[in-house]
């Protein structure tokens, strides 16, 4: 593209930061919130989180279930397809290993979607959420997780775009095949690696 | 698609809204043709571009705007569409002058008549409002500018469902497109009359709505779409049938 006349940037490209990836812009204290749906009224006593489809024990946690497993956290960056990404922040609650460990994955499958209280989807390879990639959280900072970001509890897939780090996480179905989620379906990715700006369908 | 997965709860995406895929994802040359201030207190422009290969849009949808230094640099940021469909090749967009903004503050302050930037989309249908549906559209701030291409369709088109608009703004000076809304519209000027209420709903829930219920579309700050929906929902509008677009 041709430079835009008298666009210089307010960050130039030789001090860009390189936690950022390309045609994101830091957002710094800010956490914007993006959710198209009404914030559900979702305490942690009504939260459960489910894994179902192809494993060879489906099962389902409460809250205090949840609880139980090892502790885990995520302490890095996050980027939104929006364009935004925020450095340095910490969530807590539990690596999704230990939820599929206890699920047991068959072999065939190959995808999941994860869906939220409020029937929001979205896909993913399960080879993006196993391996220590992916986390359940209901923790930010120090505090619990405010419920305009998903709390009680959401999905995080800090590695990709955060349309997929499901708020509201009620559960994960596993698939042999890819079935596109709520905005996968609305034209974007269907994978989101904000690396290589994964961001429509066709990118 | 047999054996979709559902899950056990309602919101969804509108299945009767095709989006087409492939605008998203080429960026067009958008050439500037128009700059016009859009409040009094001066701090909110429209930008009218004209895009020859623009495919159409529906309102509500958005669109990514992209900026290139000579360098090879690049910022890039989502804005609503203004303008109504019915407007061809040509689109408008409404933005806050935002202080220190690296995109909308070179629109406001470099930017002018002649000049090109690069656009992609149209993008998301799941806030877009075809005009099939009565709609009441909630806004606060520039959130009112993707509800502003729903009214403009409307009253262009000539849509025969109802429309009901309730914008809110800080004062009479900061309100956008004040000389353009009608019967329609209720303005709430939070300073002076304080802010949204279920006072100002509650003649458009209950008994007095249309046949089949409103469509409804919140677009603001996030601490508006909270409040707003939080009323909605108080109100007995279903919860799937209330689409909020959240800005920053």
């Amino acid at each position: 593209m041709e430079p835009t006349r008298g666009f210089t940037g307010r960050a130039r490209a030789a001090d860009r930061d390189p936690r950022l990836p390309p045609g994101q812009y830091d957002a710094a204290d800010g956490w914007p919130v993006l959710s198209a749906e009404v914030t559900p009224s979702l305490t942690a006593a009504d939260w459960t989180f489910r894994v179902d489809g192809l494993v060879t024990t489906p099962h389902t946690w409460t809250w205090d279930e949840a609880h139980t497993l090892p502790a885990s956290e995520y302490r890095g960056d996050i980027h939104c397809v929006t364009s935004w990404s925020k450095f340095g922040v910490r969530f807590g609650g539990a690596s999704l290993d230990a939820f599929l460990a206890a699920a047991g994955p068959r072999p065939e499958a190959t995808h999941v979607v994860a869906y939220s209280h409020t029937g929001y989807t979205t896909n993913l390879p399960l080879s993006d959420v196993t391996g220590g990639k992916a986390w359940i959280v209901w923790e930010y900072g120090d505090g619990p997780l405010p419920p305009e970001h998903g709390g009680p509890a959401r999905l995080i897939v800090p590695h990709l775009y955060f349309w997929k780090s499901a708020k509201w996480i009620a559960g994960l179905r596993l698939l042999d095949h890819e079935e596109p989620g709520f905005w996968e379906q609305n034209g974007y990715h269907h994978r989101g690696n904000p690396w290589r700006e994964e961001r429509y369908s066709g990118d | 698609m047999a054996g979709t997965f559902v899950p056990p709860t309602r919101f969804a995406v509108p299945g009767r809204i095709a989006v087409s895929n492939r605008a998203a994802s080429e960026w067009q040359r958008a050439t500037v043709v128009d700059v016009r201030r859009d409040n009094t207190a001066g701090t909110v422009s429209t930008f009218r571009l004209k895009v020859p290969g623009w495919q159409g849009h529906l309102p509500g949808q958005h669109l990514m705007l992209r900026l290139t230094a000579p360098d090879g640099y690049v910022a890039q940021r989502h804005y609503s569409i203004a303008s109504p469909p019915e407007e061809g090749g040509e689109i408008e967009l409404t933005l806050d002058h935002v202080p220190g903004g690296e995109v909308s503050g070179h629109l406001h302050t470099v930017a002018r008549v002649g000049d090109v930037v690069e656009v992609r989309g149209p993008l998301s249908g799941f806030f877009a409002w075809p005009g099939d549906r009565p709609a009441l559209l909630l806004g606060a701030g520039s959130g009112v500018v993707p509800l502003m291409s729903m009214l403009r369709h409307w009253r262009g088109a000539g849509c025969p469902v109802p429309l009901r608009l309730l914008v809110s703004a800080r004062t009479r000076e900061d309100l956008i497109y004040a000389d353009e809304y009608g019967d329609e519209t209720t303005v709430v000027l939070t300073r002076t009359q304080g802010r949204l209420s279920a006072e100002h709903l509650a003649p458009f829930l209950g008994p007095a709505q249309p046949e089949g219920g409103w469509e409804a579309y919140i677009c603001g700050s996030n601490g508006f779409a909270e409040h707003a929906s939080r009323l909605l929902v108080a109100g007995g509008q279903p919860v799937d049938r209330i689409r909020i677009e959240r800005f920053g």
